[in-house]
């Protein structure tokens, strides 16, 4: 019903609209155009290799330079997404002052950006898991839950941001510091055994981070049943629902606070 | 929800304000700042004041104002981009969501891309856009651009894009913003035409401007906001008259605490070769005449009157202490009749004529200026400069260059 409501015509053209547009001026001009969504992650893949397939290795993690991959594109994403969404109704000022529609549409279209970029680049990665001659089971079931999760955390913080950025325009500036450091908070460029050998608390604090969780997951079902996740640090797997809870949590607040805030946008951005 | 199905917008008492932050920067330091030295970061602007009215079917309505006045305030509040404060807004039927046209029109997206663009803010989807694309284009007589980035456009052209787009809006009430003040005349014209055609659907049309002309020509009604309140209301003739008004009596010099004595009833404009009615030759001689009545004693006032350009621009003022003339002392009741003459040294184009009321010191009384005339003139065809004074020319012509 409300559901319905959200997603009637006029806000699916709109939300449709916005997102091809985006997609089409990204890469205006270039002459490569949209090839650029599959070369770079592809120049991010080489870099990996050579910096640490060949040159660093950390821990002992098989295909390593593909894991690494996926946590930089699943990171990547959680970045753009959340900047992205957050910066989205300042940079649409010019459409919330002169038009009536329902301001979460900008944001959702924001962080659907975001999404396609995720898609062109699991295409990649689809191509060097076939390359790399990985193995995929029956756990590539549970991959679409992982990604929702971290959708679903990415957009609610958007949400909140957005109309956080709004009233206090440092808050963008604070979340790239926040972005930064949750970056090494997050095992992406180290395998979570090297701080579990030093402070077994530490790592189960930071397994329960859901984008932790999530990336974690992700590369558990596509490439390596050596990555670590919650199971392999709580006994009591009831735990995995901590992450989804705190997305959850993030989701409705940043909803609501978001949708008590977009009365007044138009009048303060 | 509204019973009578004739209305299709009713404003109830609307309040607006709005909070004017001090410093441009609104940052966290600053937020702190304030609340550690106890201040409100912002001032509150009242922009709408309890303000009523109701929108019939198919009318077309002005909102006319001066700058600031809250007109715009008031069709974003109808349009729903704003939040009142408190009061109420009912629509019967559906709205244009927009109130400017060519809305998120995008420079670096060509013609075509932006129709679809600004079709799907109008809720229109590819096909519905595809099946209308046509019509589009040639009523926005643009088909040998669609495929240049809109960049490109003149103003001109975007403008008319985006009219020829706005106007296959299926909704039964339509929300303008000073749309007329861009455009040529070929434009405007044929802006016009589409209304009348709205119009005869039965469809209703809200216009905010400040170009009286438009209002006069095509509005049923309208009203005039002036610091967020209905100074004026009714048909657009009076409304505009009263906008014009307004202008003439933003200058007031120094006005005494006394309410004005002397009342007018009427100022009639005359003059011995009269044409028509209200239109006057130049070189004639004006008469305006003011009847007037005390209404209570007072001693030496001065009755003058103020000619100007219907848009508001002074053109001249006489007043009968200029003669010399003293009206000594006025008993309640009395009547009085004053008779100005005039040379009329105006040139072609619409004059008000106003009248102000002084104590013996020149200070003019306060109260409410309600009595106007206006007037024409025509047959002046050398300049359009604002008068031609009395002036005599000579002309010499010699061979020989001798002074």
């Amino acid at each position: 019903m409300y559901l319905n409501k959200i997603f009637n015509k006029k806000n699916t053209v709109l939300l449709k609209a916005l997102i091809v547009t985006d997609f089409k001026l990204r890469y205006q001009g270039s002459s490569l155009g949209y090839a650029w969504s599959l070369i770079k992650p592809l120049f991010l893949f080489a870099i990996m290799y050579i910096v640490f397939g060949l040159m660093i290795r950390i821990g002992s993690i098989e295909h390593y330079a593909v894991y690494l991959l996926v946590g930089v594109v699943l990171w990547n994403f959680f970045t753009e997404a959340t900047q992205q969404g957050m910066n989205s109704i300042i940079s649409r000022s010019d459409l919330l002052r002169k038009i009536s529609f329902p301001k979460y549409i900008i944001v959702i279209s924001a962080t659907f950006s975001a999404l396609i970029n995720l898609a062109l680049n699991f295409i990649i990665i689809t191509i060097l898991i076939l390359l790399n001659g990985i193995q995929i089971g029956s756990s590539l079931a549970v991959l679409p839950l992982y990604l929702i999760e971290l959708y679903l955390l990415s957009l609610g913080l958007a949400f909140f941001l957005s109309a956080l950025n709004v009233k206090f325009r440092d808050t963008s500036h604070i979340w790239e510091i926040v972005m930064q450091a949750a970056f090494y908070a997050t095992p992406i460029i180290y395998p979570l055994s090297l701080i579990a050998d030093k402070s077994n608390v530490l790592a189960k604090l930071i397994i329960l981070n859901p984008v932790a969780q999530s990336i974690q997951g992700v590369r558990f079902s596509l490439v390596t049943k050596e990555t670590a996740t919650i199971f392999t640090y709580f006994s009591n797997p009831l735990f995995m629902i901590v992450p989804i809870i705190i997305t959850l949590s993030v989701f409705i607040f940043g909803a609501i606070y978001f949708k008590k805030s977009s009365e007044y946008f138009a009048e303060r951005v | 929800m509204i019973h009578n199905d004739k209305i299709s917008v009713k404003v109830t008492n609307i309040k607006k304000t709005f909070r004017l932050p001090h410093e441009q920067h609104s940052g966290i330091k600053q937020l702190l700042i304030n609340y550690i030295k106890g201040i409100r970061g912002y001032e509150v602007q009242k922009v709408l004041n309890g303000v009523s009215f109701e929108i019939k079917k198919g009318e077309f309505f002005g909102i006319v104002g001066r700058n600031g006045s809250g007109k715009s305030t008031l069709l974003k509040l109808i349009a729903g981009i704003y939040k009142q404060d408190s009061g109420s807004i009912l629509v019967n039927g559906s709205l244009t969501p927009f109130i400017e046209l060519g809305v998120g029109f995008n420079p670096e997206l060509t013609g075509r891309e932006n129709i679809f663009l600004n079709g799907a803010l109008l809720g229109f989807n590819n096909q519905e856009v595809r099946s209308m694309y046509d019509e589009i284009v040639n009523f926005a007589e643009l088909e040998n651009f669609m495929d240049q980035k809109l960049k490109n456009y003149s103003s001109g052209m975007q403008v008319r894009l985006a009219f020829s787009i706005a106007i296959r809006s299926k909704s039964d009430i339509l929300l303008l913003d000073e749309v007329l003040a861009v455009g040529d005349a070929n434009f405007q014209k044929k802006c016009f035409e589409v209304f009348d055609q709205f119009k005869k659907e039965g469809r209703t049309i809200i216009l905010v401007t400040h170009d009286m002309n438009s209002v006069k020509s095509f509005c049923d009604r309208a009203i005039l906001l002036s610091q967020g309140k209905i100074i004026s209301q009714g048909n657009s003739k009076e409304v505009s008259d009263s906008y014009n008004f307004q202008n003439i009596e933003k200058k007031v010099i120094k006005e005494s605490n006394f309410k004005n004595p002397i009342k007018i009833n009427k100022i009639t404009v005359t003059s011995p070769s009269q044409t028509s009615n209200n239109s006057f030759t130049p070189n004639d001689e004006l008469k305006i005449t003011l009847n007037c009545r005390a209404l209570y004693s007072t001693s030496r006032p001065i009755i003058g009157i103020t000619v100007s350009k219907v848009d508001g621009l002074k053109i001249f003022e006489v007043n009968t202490n200029m003669d010399r003339l003293d009206i000594s002392t006025l008993d309640k009741g009395d009547y009085l009749k004053v008779d100005f003459r005039i040379q009329n040294i105006l040139t072609d184009g619409e004059y008000i004529v106003t009248y102000n009321v002084r104590d013996e010191y020149g200070n003019l009384y306060s109260g409410e200026n309600d009595r106007t005339s206006n007037f024409y003139v025509k047959g002046w065809d050398y300049t359009d400069s604002l008068t031609h004074p009395v002036s005599s020319v000579k002309i010499q012509i010699n061979k020989t260059g001798e002074e």
